[in-house]
């Protein structure tokens, strides 16, 4: 992937330039923002925020209950058993593992998104930088068109001290 | 944050991981020892049969069932209260959370061993697995031993979990510090985390959905724990306070373990600047609030029994609080309420020092209550002519003194591993406003009530 990106010791300097390559024109889609550590007190944090992860978290629950029930319910009819004179499907006592795999289900579900919306597991989805391990925010454009190089440079140097660097 | 801040903020939390010591290889090799007796004694056991334990009729649970409740028990220290924290948002949570989720999943780890290790064929273990045998024959979902299966493994996922995934971004931060092999290892645990807003926050929904998830979880396992006990129709067991009784006691001797990991590791690996007394001193306030309310539960607990007057429930009461079992009681309840209420009720002494010698005395009257929940009442059953006695063989001993340098030698080895305080977590305590918020908790807690 070609890009050229800066790398901020400040979260202003941040800002500053990602607003400035708003106003070269640049797509939100086309900046690139990578920091070592979660940045929401800033405008450029805010991105990406919406997620159906809540409710993908209630569906899976929904499955693990529905999972409980029949596991619990149809082993006890296939094999009716009578223990201490409790009905052969006793929701009392089946309580317990239909709560347990309730919450399982909701569990596994936030982890399934996280992992799927989050991309992990897949290299190089962004432009990175190791200097940002050392606290420094990358503002980027990925695959820049070669007449804007210069102003980008501009932009970047403007916003604030940060080292400019390419991906040829 | 701060270049020169951050810089030393790395240095200081990475030196465990990328220097090893002598004192390193002899902690692993003396705990590892100890567990390798505990291995050792445990086969013994299987090859030799139960009968070699002094768990016997009428008391056929011993030290392995307390131990086993004893170490649920702990295990609510971290999940429970990181959850609480990150919950209300709490700003000096941060260098807490990670050690006290580890804590979690090494207890659970240990006590899920004891229904193994009380098992006389533990090779038949798998029955108490939901999976339909050669006959379609399921296990009883009606039975409270199946219900430890499924709360068990659930909290054990979830927990593990919970701890788990707050580690990616310190893995990518490992990856990009190292070289070579650990480059490698660290760059794969990372699962190519780089940084972007969107990874942040679905980490942050994905962390805030578990903590809401896992508060019923965790109370319901020590609730299930107890059902183990209420469940059944024998004398001090059957009331209906047990499941609040045992959650109440699991946070209380989780919070105290909590403590003395968290004195350990600031001594050992220097974490004073991380770990400052006011965590000590929040922790404590809140050991002392569950310490009035474990003396809450003990008191309703014992009047309802004493003022009821059933003679088959006075047996066990009596040698309980004024028969052979009594020195126990008492010292639990001295070291439970009496010692903790003064030490931390009083400003002066709620320092660090302070708020271990209380926990380390929690621990014990901890472990001791579990042990008057467990044999007393097996001691001293309805019938009198079915009345007995349990005292504990070597192969009880050694494995319990086993589990104790087992989760010594974890905790060792995850801090070598892994950095025992969350890095990206400290860097965001930093942020101006956390920084603000952080400064009225000292505040409040250098002029605080007492």
């Amino acid at each position: 992937m070609k890009a050229i990106y800066a790398l901020y010791v400040r979260p202003d300097s941040a800002q500053r330039a990602v607003n400035a390559l708003r106003s070269s024109g640049f797509k939100e889609s086309d900046i690139a923002i990578v920091s070592s550590e979660p940045l929401e007190e800033y405008e450029f944090g805010q991105r990406d925020r919406e997620t159906w992860m809540p409710v993908i978290a209630v569906f899976g629950g929904a499955i693990g209950l529905t999972t409980a029930y029949l596991l619990t319910s149809l082993t006890q009819m296939s094999w009716p058993l009578n223990t201490g004179g409790m009905p052969i499907v006793s929701l009392y006592a089946n309580m317990v593992p239909l709560f347990e795999l309730t919450m399982l289900g909701a569990v596994l579900a936030t982890v399934a998104t996280l992992v799927v919306t989050a991309r992990l597991g897949r290299r190089g989805i962004e432009i990175y930088d190791k200097e940002v391990s050392d606290g420094k925010i990358l503002i980027g454009i990925r695959n820049p068109p070669d007449e804007a190089i210069g102003d980008l440079e501009q932009a970047f140097g403007k916003a604030g001290v940060g080292v400019v660097k390419k991906i040829p | 944050m701060n270049p020169g801040t951050d810089k030393k903020l790395i240095e200081d939390l990475l030196h465990p991981l990328l220097h090893t010591s002598a004192k390193f290889y002899l902690a692993v090799a003396f705990f590892g020892s100890i567990v390798l007796v505990g291995f050792a004694t445990w086969a013994y056991q299987v090859v030799n049969g139960i009968g070699v334990a002094g768990i016997n009729s009428p008391v056929f649970w011993g030290f392995y069932l307390v131990n086993f409740v004893f170490w649920i028990g702990i295990s609510h220290a971290g999940t429970l209260i990181s959850a609480i924290l990150r919950l209300c948002n709490a700003t000096w949570r941060q260098p807490v959370t990670r050690c006290a989720e580890a804590i979690t999943a090494f207890a659970l780890m240990i006590g899920g061993m004891f229904p193994l290790i009380h098992l006389g064929r533990v090779w038949l273990f798998f029955w108490l697995i939901p999976y339909p045998s050669e006959r379609a024959l399921w296990p009883n979902f009606r039975s409270p031993l199946v219900w430890d299966f499924f709360a068990i493994s659930t909290y054990l996922l979830a927990s593990l979990l919970f701890l788990a995934l707050p580690m990616i971004p310190d893995f990518a931060l490992i990856r990009d510090k190292t070289t070579g092999l650990r480059s490698k290892i660290y760059g794969m645990l990372s699962m190519g985390w780089q940084g972007t807003p969107k990874q942040w926050h679905r980490l942050e929904n994905a962390m805030h959905i578990m903590a809401i998830a896992i508060l019923p979880i965790a109370i319901s396992v020590h609730t299930v724990v107890s059902f183990d006990f209420s469940m059944a129709v024998v004398p001090g067991w059957h009331s209906t306070i047990f499941g609040p009784y045992f959650v109440t006691g699991a946070i209380f001797s989780g919070i105290a373990a909590l403590i003395i990991a968290m004195a350990i590791i600031r001594r050992l690996l220097h974490l004073e600047e991380y770990l400052k007394p006011l965590h000590f001193q929040n922790l404590g306030k809140l050991m002392g609030t569950m310490s009035l309310l474990w003396m809450y539960f003990v008191f309703n607990e014992r009047l309802t029994v004493w003022y009821g007057n059933e003679s088959h429930e006075q047996g066990v009461f009596g040698a309980v609080q004024r028969g052979e079992y009594s020195p126990f009681f008492w010292t639990m309840v001295v070291l439970n309420f009496v010692i903790p209420i003064v030490i931390l009720g009083i400003r002066r002494l709620r320092t660090i020092t302070g708020t271990v010698v209380a926990s380390i005395g929690i621990v014990i009257g901890m472990w001791l209550e579990r042990f008057l929940i467990v044999v007393p009442s097996l001691s001293y059953k309805q019938l009198p002519y079915s009345w007995g006695t349990y005292t504990p063989e070597w192969p009880e001993l050694t494995i319990m003194a086993s589990t104790f340098a087992a989760i010594a030698l974890l905790f060792i080895l995850f801090a070598k591993f892994i950095p025992v305080i969350s890095i990206w977590e400290v860097r965001v305590g930093t942020h101006p406003e956390m920084k603000a918020a952080e400064t009225v908790a000292e505040g409040e807690a250098a002029g605080e009530l007492v």
